[in-house]
């Protein structure tokens, strides 16, 4: 049951053309590490599912900028002026979604169920008529489930077998993707051994992680960005 | 007082003791600065957090909390963190009792813009849909005209809409008006303006009552 790696052996499972789910709402929850062993190891024409893009020049944006992803379904990127540059160049493809409905369309992937019922953004133009549905008199938008092969997530502590605790609002989707893909790398830098995490405060169970890396250390990347300080 | 400050000032009086509240990117996210330090009141930050409150003391900052506009920010006693989904039930469900809002262009109807420009901005809709479509009381928060002078408050949005008949109230920098079955109606002037001056940068129609006065 010990689901320790290394971090080449981890990200070593991901072939090319992989569609791979990666936590983080901007940088708190993002797995930099995993992602930097990722882009050293160079896969390509891959699928990424995040709720944005990173800054440029960090997390995710490395592999977009590195041309290893061919498609981004993310709900906002504002943040990113190089990723909205290669999307307005066709060299990104992007799919939004509004970001609770992405993170639901996770969630009911992750619950093994194939797509749920909403009325979110109906007359507008993110919907398709044959994206509506009438059922007893009510009309409904229909909103497919969102898997993924792989999950890269970070955890705040962990234990062997891959119990996950996630810290603060580091936790955002990261539950929600450990759930959807099938094959979950987790990192954290605090790997304790069976017994030493409290059962009742487990975010993710570890029957949905496949893979754990423990890192040596949190990168400065994990650190505070002096430009989100306000003087 | 610059106009920016005269906007998030008046803002700040929206907000009711007990009650849950959600700021938007950019001038809303400016309004917790203005809210007293022991206000009751739990800001909801769709990221994950009920009860996040003002930037953390340097000492105290944490990088992996933040809020939904990436501020490092400290959070109240009674705060809580959850998932996205967490999150966006509480939105969806209607627990979010006030949300503040940006808009490229708001109408007569309470139709809300902020999402989109085509062929200039796409950034994505992020959770603005979810909150303008599900949030019991939106107030939008936008300087009364664009940067080059045009008006915002119109009579029919022409860029995609972010959530239609959304809209309760809008606070410029000129005057505070309530979208109502009538039509929008003037409540406060928050600066020396004439009733034509402030129609003639307004495209939509504006109701302004005789007892409304400047202040």
């Amino acid at each position: 049951m010990n689901k320790q790696q290394t971090i080449e052996e981890a990200i070593g499972q991901i072939p090319d053309g992989a569609s791979i789910m990666v936590g983080g709402f901007g940088s708190p929850g993002t797995p930099f590490s995993l992602i930097d062993e990722l882009l050293r190891q160079g896969q390509r024409n891959l699928t990424l599912i995040k709720n944005d893009a990173n800054e440029a020049g960090i997390g995710i944006s490395k592999l977009i900028e590195n041309g290893q992803v061919d498609r981004l379904i993310a709900t906002h990127i504002g943040l990113n002026r190089s990723v909205i540059e290669m999307m307005n160049s066709g060299a990104l493809e992007v799919e939004f979604h509004p970001q609770g409905i992405f993170a639901e369309k996770i969630r009911t992937a992750g619950a093994g169920s194939f797509g749920f019922l909403s009325d979110i953004g109906m007359e507008s133009e993110i919907t398709r008529p044959e994206q509506l549905l009438e059922w007893q008199g009510q009309r409904y938008k229909v909103e497919m489930a969102l898997r993924a092969d792989f999950a890269l997530i970070h955890a705040a502590h962990a234990d062997n077998y891959g119990n996950l605790i996630y810290r603060g609002t580091a936790i955002n989707f990261s539950p929600l993707m450990a759930m959807a893909a099938d094959q979950v790398i987790a990192e954290t830098a605090d790997c304790q051994p069976p017994g030493r995490l409290e059962p009742a405060m487990i975010h993710t169970p570890s029957a949905f992680v496949s893979s754990l890396v423990l890192l040596p250390a949190l990168t400065n990347d994990y650190g505070i960005m002096e430009h989100h300080v306000r003087h | 007082m610059s106009a920016t400050d005269r906007i998030i000032a008046r803002a700040a009086q929206e907000i009711v003791p007990g009650s849950i509240v959600n700021l938007g990117i950019g001038l809303p996210t400016q309004v917790i600065h203005e809210l007293p330090e022991r206000m009751d009141v739990l800001i909801h930050a769709e990221n994950g957090v009920l009860g996040a409150w003002k930037q953390a003391e340097p000492e105290l900052m944490d990088p992996f909390l933040i809020d939904s506009a990436g501020a490092y920010v400290a959070t109240r006693p009674g705060s809580a963190f959850f998932d996205s989904a967490v999150s966006f039930a509480m939105i969806r469900r209607g627990k979010i009792d006030l949300t503040m809002i940006g808009a490229f262009e708001v109408d007569q109807h309470g139709n809300l813009a902020n999402w989109k420009i085509p062929g200039k901005f796409s950034p994505g809709i992020g959770g603005a849909m979810e909150l303008a479509q599900k949030t019991p009381r939106i107030v939008v928060l936008t300087t009364h005209c664009d940067k080059k002078g045009n008006p915002k408050i119109l009579k029919q949005c022409r860029l995609p809409l972010t959530a239609a008949g959304c809209v309760s109230r809008i606070i410029t920098e000129k005057a505070v008006i309530d979208v109502t079955d009538d039509g929008l109606v003037v409540r406060e002037k928050l600066e020396a303006i004439s009733d034509e001056a402030l129609r003639a940068i307004t495209e939509a129609d504006l109701i302004i009552p005789a007892s409304v006065e400047a202040v």
